[in-house]
């Protein structure tokens, strides 16, 4: 049953990392993440690994392109700002097909913004912050339990389908402290590394590149990739559902904002209000085919989030219009209380009876 | 002794360097050793480098909702800006800890049961006033009947190990005086 520890939610994140193998992390200090990296260049050493503080988030993602190349388990973190700098290195790691964790620990922005935790990073992480077509696997979690979880099911997803992963987190999931359960073993799944670039001792040389002159070979590996993306989106899904069966009204939400709104189901439900709750814990690919299920017994749907409405862009393509999809949002750090969400839930149920 | 806790929300808020966040961790440690469900969340803005912090507690039996604590059932007030900024926030029914060493304020709402308890001399008497921090959390401790003392005293050894252990004395004896001061109000 393994060890149940009180842990903050960014030292979660880094030893879930390390459990699954994870010998390789570069990165650069940025609150409210770094403790992601104190924790790892404490750790990571004594575990066989290498821990790098890079001169700069560039320095540190090409890093992890580096390792990503031959073929180790490799990560780097950051938040907000850190999370742009990246988004070049991103770009080519994906054309590279190369797997690799990234953790963002959202802070408000834009630009230096503040350390408070936010989720306004959602359209960059799940729509494809850099260039190209593409699209990375985005996992959100809800508790520091789940910042283990996850970096364990993060770095097994980057390997299966040679893509990078990312868990979209935030400031307050990353500071706060909840028990951990830490396993004895945790499920490492082992994938073919065979392009990877070992030395080609015996064996005809690998390459490992993004760079495609020919328009015609472009498209054929643009087409390909596509097909991969296809491919995650039929066969990775991950969400939890809260007092769904016989909601009439159904909020969706995803990290912290899903832990106030599961309160808030609970203040309705007293009132005798029908709420429901469902949390995408994969953000992208997006659980769109239940939340179109669940919106059929619905009256109409309420996403909140810590932005100005970004995934409720999502749940409104989900819904394809058949019915009405509110927002409610704090932004620049602002958390949603939870009286405040249940007053706009009731706003919207009485301007619907009118 | 009880062996449920409920569902207990916590806000203690203080100036930076009173130990607000050391009380919210004890509380996390001995809810984790006791087996329910706790959550912490530290205030980490630019407050706790001076001016105010605070933290937030939950301890239950069943899952922990929101973390972000908004309206509490206790409130720590360590300093006068926090009771103030705090005391509307509890819940009716709910509890609130004044440090009477450096709050001269009374509680004005009818509402919540209030303990005026002088931390800062309890602490001083117990050989440090700086574990102030751990007359407020002995004070709450005899308020209710879910945590004992030896859940409180585990917890502070543990999460002092092996640093400081020159105040551990007197973080024990300011533990018991602010639980004695409050048993001996009853």
């Amino acid at each position: 049953m393994g060890k149940k520890i009180l842990m903050k939610g960014n030292e979660a994140l880094g030893e879930g990392a390390m459990r699954a193998g994870m010998r390789h992390y570069f990165g650069y200090p940025i609150t409210p993440q770094s403790e992601v990296a104190a924790y790892l260049s404490k750790h990571l050493p004594k575990r066989g690994g290498v821990f790098l503080q890079a001169e700069s988030e560039i320095s540190a993602i090409n890093m992890v392109y580096g390792a990503a190349s031959a073929g180790r388990r490799v990560m780097t973190s950051s938040s907000s700002p850190g999370i742009s700098l990246k988004m070049e290195g991103l770009s080519y790691l994906v054309g590279s097909e190369l797997p690799c964790l990234i953790g963002n620990v959202m802070r408000g922005g834009p630009g230096l913004g503040n350390i408070a935790p936010a989720q306004a990073d959602y359209f960059q992480a799940v729509k494809g912050g850099g260039h190209g077509d593409y699209h990375i696997i985005v996992l959100a979690p809800t508790t520091c339990q789940e910042m283990f979880d996850f970096a364990v099911m993060a770095l097994n997803l980057a390997d299966k389908y040679r893509n990078p992963v990312m868990i979209l987190s935030d400031g307050a999931l990353g500071q706060m402290m909840e028990p951990v359960v830490i396993p004895d073993e945790v499920p490492i799944e082992e994938y073919d590394k065979s392009w990877a670039l070992t030395g080609a001792k015996d064996r005809p040389p690998n390459v490992v590149n993004s760079l495609f002159l020919d328009e015609k070979e472009l498209e054929e590996h643009n087409i390909k990739l596509q097909e991969k993306f296809k491919r995650i989106e039929e066969n990775e899904i991950l969400y939890s559902e809260y007092r769904t069966e016989d909601a009439e009204y159904l909020f969706v939400a995803f990290g912290l904002v899903s832990r106030i709104v599961h309160s808030v189901v609970d203040l309705a439900r007293a009132e005798g209000i029908k709420a429901g709750l469902l949390v995408p814990k994969m953000l992208w690919p997006f659980p769109k085919d239940r939340i179109a299920e669940l919106a059929e017994q619905c009256r109409f749907l309420m996403s909140v989030e810590m932005n100005s409405g970004q995934m409720v862009e999502d749940v409104r393509l989900a819904v394809n219009g058949r019915r009405p999809v509110y927002f409610y949002g704090r932004m620049g750090g602002g958390v949603p209380a939870q009286r405040r969400v249940l007053e706009e839930l009731k706003s919207h149920i009485e301007g619907g009876t009118k | 002794m009880a062996d449920k806790v409920g569902t207990v929300e916590f806000i203690i808020a203080g100036f930076g360097g009173q130990g607000v966040l050391f009380i919210g961790r004890a509380l996390a440690f001995a809810g984790l050793a006791r087996d329910v469900n706790v959550s912490f969340i530290p205030s980490y803005g630019p407050e706790m480098r001076g001016g105010t912090a605070n933290c937030k507690v939950v301890v239950s039996d069943g899952e922990v909702g929101s973390p972000i604590v908004e309206e509490p059932d206790v409130l720590i007030a360590m300093n006068r800006p926090s009771l103030e900024r705090f005391v509307n926030t509890v819940k009716p029914g709910g509890t609130v800890f004044v440090n009477s060493s450096l709050i001269e304020n009374e509680v004005e709402r009818g509402d919540i049961k209030a303990y005026r308890v002088p931390f800062n001399e309890l602490a001083r008497e117990a050989g440090a006033e700086r574990v102030a921090n751990l007359a407020a959390l002995g004070a709450y401790v005899a308020s209710q009947d879910f945590f004992t003392l030896e859940d409180m005293e585990g917890a502070v050894k543990e999460m002092v190990k092996g640093k400081r252990v020159e105040l551990m004395e007197a973080n024990l004896k300011a533990l018991r005086a602010g639980y004695d001061f409050v048993r001996n109000l009853a």
